[in-house]
């Protein structure tokens, strides 16, 4: 007892765990009805903030209609493929800058410089290369999230321990199979952080690009109805956004844990 | 880690060196201007599609010659300023009240794991029904933008103090304002630098897709506005200093991060 001073909680009982998540319900629940009873005491003008009741009607309708599904249903094709184009892009850079000198000076002061900067800035430019279709909001996309991407995939990729390469070649393991078996499970944790970073900034430009350029999408659905000064509309969207980025960030979790159950990371976890 | 006072001559060669160093970090950007520059003089490239870095460069010495470029950038790193710093603010008062007062955690738990995955650029319409054209409404997008990251590494950083820090104080005679002062920000410090730095990426691609949407000034305004007009030149000159302020404030805020955490390489 006394060699140790790590005091740990103890374990939470099985009811006590089903008390808090259950408690946890409750306390959303009781939020969203004060909310209903602000507006609906006339504490709160409904056009600035709309009640639940009435944004859950809202969605309702808009699905039935079926418009919303489709804006949605667009958006998330841009998302997606800027986010698949950034992430074959990017990880093929970050692997080659790691491997070769010369491909390490020539990317990393970009990487530095462009990383942190707001590319969003080069929209208009693009909209001038691309025009207002798909391919300059997806183009966008690609340039927002590449830099996590190059950069995670660079330090995953350098930071490989060196015995790992030399027994596998010793094994007699041609290059080729090295990098699918050895290098890429290696670095695959972090290469997975970097598009945890990304993918969220591909839904993020996306719905920006969509607002900036109009054509479709939740965004161009929650300006044009901002633009008419349709408040509940604009709520939907946001809903809908932000259900939407729940279920596909929870989902991008299981599937870093699912990737990663032969890893360390998973196993403490258990 | 010594620093030693060294004669001039030493001085100023570790000085060419270091000059040297990030000339050499630099060159590839040097290299595609001058391939931008010599692709735009044989005619590669329209003047439309993409301005020569002469052409821009003549339009950015207009624009900062003018004072319109500083004027400008002044507006847009106001908004920036104000929004980051009252998010920063009440950011960590909030994580912080998370980690260490249980009902607090239990309201506000659920708010957060259901708004921080959403894309916060939906919010830009929103506020632009509530605030209107002018800085208030940018400088809340940068709020709710910031906000969420902050609290979050707050709230990380604050659960991960180490409990004995926290007894050892108040047996000492701390007083639990006193505890949250001089142990818990202190130790909660490094996460919540880091998150601020993610924050603040996120804050001017809020901030500028918010001006070049829907503003009467600023650098986003600016961008938006040439590029309409069709003087493409110093659209692009607008573009870089954008680009130019967002990377420097990454690397300035590195630097402060050092510094306020320069105590931390003493002990170990």
């Amino acid at each position: 007892m006394a060699d140790s001073v790590v005091i740990t909680a103890p374990p939470p009982s099985r009811t006590a765990s089903l008390v808090k998540s259950s408690a946890r319900f409750a306390l959303g629940g009781f939020l969203i009805v004060i909310w209903q009873i602000t507006v609906q005491a006339g504490w709160i003008d409904p056009y600035l903030l709309p009640a639940p009741s009435a944004i859950a009607l809202r969605t309702a309708q808009q699905l039935v209609s079926g418009s919303i599904v489709s804006d949605t249903l667009l958006t998330l094709y841009r998302a997606f493929s800027g986010f698949l184009l950034a992430a074959v892009i990017g990880i093929s850079i970050g692997t080659l800058a790691a491997r070769y000198k010369l491909a390490h000076w020539f990317f990393d002061p970009l990487v530095s410089i462009g990383f942190p900067a707001p590319k969003i800035a080069f929209m208009p430019l693009f909209v001038l290369w691309f025009g207002l279709g798909d391919q300059a909001k997806i183009a966008m996309v690609v340039l927002s999230c590449i830099f996590p991407i190059i950069s995670a995939t660079y330090l995953g990729t350098a930071s490989i321990d060196r015995y790992l390469i030399w027994s596998a070649r010793n094994l007699g393991l041609s290059q080729r199979r090295i990098v699918w078996k050895v290098v890429v499970p290696a670095a695959l944790p972090q290469i997975l952080s970097g598009l945890q970073i990304a993918f969220p900034l591909s839904l993020i430009v996306t719905v920006v690009t969509e607002m900036i350029t109009a054509g479709g999408g939740l965004g161009g659905y929650m300006i044009m109805s901002a633009r008419e000064a349709l408040s509940e509309q604009v709520f939907v969207g946001i809903f809908v956004i932000a259900t939407v980025g729940y279920v596909l960030l929870a989902g991008f979790d299981r599937l870093r844990r699912h990737l990663l159950r032969w890893h360390t990371e998973t196993l403490s976890g258990l | 880690m010594v620093t030693i006072a060294r004669r001039d001559g030493a001085g100023l060669l570790i000085a060419a060196n270091a000059i040297g160093g990030t000339l050499v970090y630099y060159a590839p950007v040097a290299l595609l201007l001058l391939v931008w520059e010599l692709a735009a003089r044989a005619g590669w490239l329209s003047a439309e599609l993409l301005p020569s870095p002469e052409a821009t460069y003549a339009a950015l010495r207009d624009v900062l010659a003018s004072g319109e470029l500083a004027q400008q950038a002044y507006v847009s790193l106001m908004r920036e300023l104000s929004g980051l710093v009252s998010s920063v603010i009440a950011g960590a008062i909030i994580g912080i009240a998370m980690a260490r007062i249980e009902w607090a955690r239990l309201l506000l738990r659920p708010v957060i794991t259901f708004l921080y995955p959403m894309p916060k650029s939906a919010l830009i319409p929103i506020l632009l029904l509530w605030f209107g054209l002018g800085d208030m409404s940018k400088i809340a997008a940068v709020f709710l933008g910031c906000l969420l990251p902050v609290v979050i590494s707050s709230y990380n950083g604050a659960r991960g103090v180490d409990p004995l820090l926290v007894w050892s104080a108040r047996s000492l005679g701390a007083s639990k304002l006193g505890v949250l002062w001089k142990i818990v920000l202190p130790a909660a410090l490094p996460d919540i630098l880091s998150g601020i730095r993610m924050a603040l990426a996120l804050s001017w691609l809020l901030l500028v897709s918010a001006e070049l949407l829907l503003a009467e000034k600023g650098l986003g305004y600016m961008i938006g506005y040439y590029g309409d007009t069709g003087d493409y030149a110093t659209m692009f000159a607008a573009i870089i200093t954008v680009i130019l302020i967002g990377a420097f404030s990454d690397r300035l805020f590195l630097h402060l991060m050092a510094w306020s955490l320069r105590w931390r390489t003493l002990s170990s």
